[in-house]
């Protein structure tokens, strides 16, 4: 096991507590790690060092040591007191950067040990803490500053947004599944052994298996059989039919005529087959939900929050953390460094200078004065700023992203898959089929309306295949599963159905070509970098940030100053340092490069230091590739020039820059009325309306939430080799839902003529029944087998 | 044959059984984290955890 390994690292290379680098001789890269882990020590839970192991996807646990404990008020709720016993109150929260068990236990451990604390629990699938406690003993705001400390990061979660009436749906699905299981296995014992005496078997045996066999099967189906139900009444009240609804005539029928049977003393009963159609439906059905449940990611959770928590300043100039959903025009409020801007407004006070690449794409912060107009979702990198509010919640840009992204999806076609396009040509023949064969039966085979009747519901049970319903979700299981180990998410359930179709692509430039940060290139002084960087690391300024990453984490350089929109200034010992724009060093500005830092020492000499937005590095391959498929084109709102030339680089030829997001859906609804199937790959909130109006859309997860949120398939990592990787399991995929399908189909209508014959006796209704199912699924763990055989060298990438 | 006059209720109860205890187990929340459950046996209970419930 894992988790076990013992990966303590030495002391002289990583932080006690984050295991991020230190300088030389130090024990912890910062204050934060250093008073977590004497927290930790404290509460005697030194065995999580131990244990944990770090997963790369990761943040470190890295404690921020000026955040700002905001109000957490109003996402608590509490117990009414009753009589005898003590208040309660609850709280859920997303816990980021859970690295594995060890975690967990470290976090439930250190809560239980507050005073009050009744109980703490944390899952590591849904990653969401729950927490109970006496509001007499302790505080909401105290118990996350605990989690906090340790270097975790929190965010509420709000009672009604939680993925509640999924995980309730899955969960009454698997009952019935339990049940309908139950049922199947128990008539199936009753059947073998009247099907193996038959003949010998006097009568009265025979009846006493088919009375206790009822009584088994009524109640059962009429548990588990709900769903199907609920979805057949549905359909029919509005004037159409699905494949429920011969299901449930099936599971309806077959029970209540062997009933009858049983009654009169008959020799079949089919009890059992309409259990173990049940039972295999179900189990179709689960699968199915899960899959589609994937769709509802943390991004999502994230996004319902509405935003996170600002700080409002009161009249008397105090001030209070409140949800930023309850701010108001008017009202003032404090950004501090390092916050996103909680609402559209004017800049009354401070000068800083904001992180816009979530509105407009664009890599390069934009300044921020007194009179400035800010917008919601945007970062303050420098300094804090009073902002006026004009515009909150439905009213802010973001809220017209969303909406515009709300308009898209709705004028995509909606996509109709696989399974319930032959389902719709499917469900009326089988009605069809097995009414004709009771017509036929009374009227030309002169038989009593029960015997016909008997025989139409075999022919029911035969063409209503359950491998019909685990065809498709079987596949789609076994899919999703190889995706997710080659590093891509898949979020909507077709999505794989819509990717096989693609065939013309729109691509983003920053971020989806490129990696999306800003990276040092070579030719730099490496004496120069090393202080460079220690500066640097006091900056949230991108260029900044691109320059201390690639010093490699070095404690950071004090005290040091930030002059907005110039540069960064360190008083050391020996002198005044600077680190900024050409103008601030004093040296010629030749407007070669939007990316150049310099480093000017207290003699006056300077270094430079070149930073670039590197392509990811297999673009051009890839780009090669998907060309092939059809159409390619890039999409940016970015200046023409650096459009133009990364285009070259790549070799793509069509190119649109300067694309606002309304333009990207236009240019995607363009090549729709062309009849095209677009696949558009962005990652921006700029992009994230038009990854909702192209008929498929991949997103890197280094993406904004939104996008993230808008996307059909997620994809990890530097390189775009996942985009074919998903095409390439996508046709497999859908050639094996199609073997299924066709399968399941020939298998039924093969037992058909033996149906309407009235030679399908149930033992032969079961037989054909389960081994149509295996036959399905056997045939869909192939993509497993397949794909290792083909490319043994993507497999765990 | 009588003896089946016994077997199959006995049967059925033991299959009852079994039944009644995954319904538990599922509606007692057993199933909501199964990657997390498999981690926390690794971790032993210190002694002096305040009981849980």
């Amino acid at each position: 096991m894992n988790a076990l390994i013992d990966i303590a690292v030495p002391v002289q290379s990583a932080c006690l507590h984050c295991g991020g680098p230190v300088s030389a001789g130090e024990r912890y890269c910062c204050v934060g790690c250093r008073s977590a882990h004497q927290l930790v020590g404290e509460l005697g839970l030194d065995q999580y060092y131990r244990q944990r192991q770090f997963d790369p996807a990761q943040r470190r646990p890295r404690p921020e040591v000026d955040r700002q404990g905001s109000d957490l008020s109003a996402w608590v709720t509490t117990d009414e007191s009753q009589a005898g016993r003590t208040p309660q109150a609850h709280l859920s929260m997303m816990v980021d950067g859970l690295h594995c068990g060890a975690c967990v236990w470290l976090i439930e451990q250190a809560l239980l040990r507050q005073p009050g604390v009744i109980t703490a629990r944390v899952s590591l699938s849904t990653r969401r803490l729950s927490l109970a406690w006496q509001p007499a003993a302790t505080s909401a705001e105290h118990l996350a500053t605990v989690v906090e400390s340790l270097g975790y990061r929190l965010v509420p979660v709000a009672p009604d947004c939680l993925r509640n009436r999924d995980e309730a749906e899955l969960k009454s699905l698997l009952q019935a599944m339990a049940v309908a299981g139950f049922a199947a296995g128990n008539l199936m014992l009753l059947s073998v052994s009247v099907w193996s005496g038959h003949g010998d078997m006097a009568p009265g045996t025979r009846d006493l298996f088919h009375w206790i066999s009822a009584l088994i099967a009524i109640p059962a189906v009429g548990y588990a059989g709900r769903p199907f139900f609920k979805s057949a009444l549905n359909v029919l009240r509005h004037g159409r039919t699905n494949m429920d609804v011969p299901i449930s005539l099936a599971i309806v029928l077959a029970p209540s005529i062997s009933l009858y049977e049983t009654f009169t003393g008959g020799e079949q009963a089919y009890f059992d087959s309409a259990a173990t159609l049940l039972f295999f439906l179900l189990i179709g059905r689960y699968l199915d939900l899960r899959a589609r449940r994937l769709a509802h990611s943390s991004a999502e959770q994230l996004m319902a929050l509405g935003g996170e928590a600002a700080t409002l300043i009161l009249e008397d100039g105090s001030l209070r953390d409140i949800p930023a959903r309850d701010l108001k025009a008017g009202q003032c409020a404090l950004v501090h460094v390092g916050a996103r801007i909680p609402a559209d407004g004017t800049v009354t006070q401070g000068e800083s200078q904001l992180d816009v690449s979530l509105i407009s794409g664009e890599s390069m912060p934009a300044k921020a004065g007194p009179g400035a107009h800010v917008y919601a979702g945007t970062l303050n990198l420098v300094a804090p700023l009073t902002i006026a509010i004009d515009k909150v919640g439905d009213a802010t840009l973001l809220a017209d992203i969303r909406r515009l992204m709300e308009a898209a999806e709705s004028r995509r076609n909606r996509f109709i898959r696989i399974a319930d396009r032959i389902a719709r040509y499917y469900a009326p023949f089988v009605h069809a089929t097995a009414l004709l064969t009771f017509l036929g039966w009374i009227t030309l085979g002169h038989l009593p309306w029960t015997s016909a009747l008997l025989i139409a519901i075999a022919v029911l049970i035969i063409t209503c295949p359950c491998a019909l319903a685990l065809a498709v979700p079987v596949v789609q299981v076994v899919a999703s599963h190889r995706l997710l180990k080659a590093g891509i998410l898949l979020k909507s359930a077709d999505a794989l159905e819509r990717l096989c179709q693609v065939d013309s692509i729109v691509l983003d430039k920053t971020g989806t070509l490129t990696v999306g940060r800003l990276e040092l290139q070579p030719g730099y002084d490496p004496q120069a970098l090393a202080i460079a960087a220690r500066i640097a690391a006091n900056s949230k300024h991108p260029l900044a940030r691109a320059v201390a990453r690639a010093g490699g984490d070095l404690v950071p350089a004090a005290p040091v100053t930030e002059i907005p929109g110039k540069g960064l200034e360190w008083a050391s010992a020996d002198g005044i340092w600077r680190l900024g724009s050409a103008a601030f060093t004093g040296q010629a500005d030749d407007h070669s490069s939007d990316h150049v830092l310099w480093l000017l020492d207290p003699g006056g000499k300077a270094a430079a230091f070149h930073l670039a937005d590197p392509i990811r590095p297999d673009a051009a391959a890839i780009v090669a590739e998907l060309a092939k498929l059809g159409s390619i084109e890039i999409c940016s709102g970015d200046r023409p020039a650096p459009v133009a030339h990364l285009a070259q680089r790549v070799g793509i030829s069509t190119w649109h820059a300067l694309q606002m997001p309304a333009d990207k859906v236009r240019r995607l609804e363009e090549l729709r009325a062309a009849g095209k199937h677009v696949l558009m790959i962005g990652d921006g909130l700029n992009d994230a309306p038009a990854l909702r109006a192209a008929h498929v859309s991949m997103a890197p997860t280094s993406a904004a939430d939104i996008s993230q949120n808008a996307a059909d398939l997620l994809f990890q990592g530097d390189a775009l080799r996942p985009v074919t990787l998903a095409i390439a399991i996508a046709k497999t995929t859908e050639r094996l839902m199609r073997q299924n399908l066709a399968l399941a189909i020939v298998y039924n209508v093969a037992a058909i003529p033996l149906a309407i014959g009235g030679a399908v006796t149930p033992l032969v209704a079961a037989i054909s029944m389960s081994t149509s199912s295996i036959l399905v699924v056997l045939n869909s763990l192939r993509l497993n087998a397949k794909r290792r055989r083909q490319n043994p060298s993507q497999e765990g990438a | 044959m009588t003896i089946l006059l016994y077997l199959i209720p006995t049967a059925l109860t033991l299959g009852g059984l079994a039944l009644a205890g995954f319904l538990w187990a599922l509606k007692s929340g057993q199933f909501d984290d199964l990657d997390g459950a498999a981690q926390r046996i690794l971790f032993d209970d210190p002694a002096d955890t305040p009981p849980k419930r």
